[in-house]
């Protein structure tokens, strides 16, 4: 197969990259395979931030220091403190979730893994040995610039989404 | 590095999160799963950016993390709402709309 072989001749770039790359992609496998697996709705979200956290990873190791940044503030900061409330305010049974075991996994799984039977046959005969040089990591002010220049349109929509979520959050949620 | 190394772990990630979607009956464990899928979408923005030395594909994954972030405040929002209308937030007990 000439993904692996390409994966195996890489003798001219640093190893170590390809070694914390595989480190970091298994614990993040096993971590989501828990999440969706596990029957505690707790237990899932703090696997969830173990996903998270391999996934900052990787942009670091892509070189994206300030989208890792980002994505441990706002998803480890927030979306799983959001999680941890949601679970809290449904009494969604702290212990072992009910529901799990009504689950129907065959189809899903059957589903999953036919899905990634094409991804992966498209992807490697699409981009079998592109190689991915980082030589240096992009600085925060590039990004800063092509957000608050070509983006603004983009970026200026996005708050206005933001605002939109947040206001009709308080609407779909409040009581009375 | 090879491309195909993130494409592909981005891959496995997204159809984890695809069988959760599909497989869990949980409302709050349906959005996490949705979470990994949306994770999976940023891996490749930002490879694809690292591949063509390109800011934009940041950029993107930025907005990305953004309209995450709401969608999940609506999302919890409206599991709640199940969850005080119907005292449980099993997803396949919400069928007042089936004929």
């Amino acid at each position: 197969m000439s993904f692996l072989a390409a994966l195996s001749a890489d003798a001219d770039i640093v190893v170590a990259q390809n070694v914390f790359f595989a480190f970091i992609a298994i614990a993040m496998i096993y971590a989501a395979l828990r999440v969706v697996t596990t029957s505690n709705v707790v237990h899932a979200a703090l696997w969830l931030v173990l996903v998270l956290a391999g996934v900052a990873a990787q942009f670091i190791l892509l070189g994206s220091e300030f989208v890792a940044v980002t994505q441990v503030l706002v998803y480890i900061g927030a979306v799983v403190v959001l999680f941890l409330f949601g679970v809290m305010l449904t009494r969604a049974s702290l212990g072992d979730d009910e529901s799990v075991a009504k689950e129907k996994r065959g189809m899903a799984a059957f589903v999953g893994l036919l899905l990634f039977a094409v991804m992966a046959t498209a992807l490697i005969d699409t981009f079998e040995d592109n190689r991915l040089v980082v030589e240096q990591p992009q600085s925060v002010s590039t990004v800063s610039d092509a957000i608050f220049s070509k983006h603004i349109v983009a970026f200026e929509a996005v708050s206005v989404l933001l605002l939109a979520a947040l206001i009709g959050a308080i609407v779909v949620a409040r009581k009375d | 590095m090879l491309l195909n190394q993130f494409l592909l772990l981005s891959a496995v990630l997204f159809c984890i999160g695809v069988y959760g979607v599909l497989a869990r009956k949980n409302g709050v464990l349906v959005l996490m799963s949705i979470e990994l899928i949306l994770n999976a979408v940023n891996i490749n923005l930002v490879a694809f950016g690292a591949l063509t030395a390109d800011v934009g594909g940041e950029v993107f994954a930025l907005f990305t993390i953004a309209v995450a972030a709401a969608e999940v405040g609506i999302g919890l929002a409206i599991v709640l709402l199940i969850y005080r209308n119907r005292r449980s937030i099993d997803l396949s007990e919400a069928d007042l709309l089936k004929g």
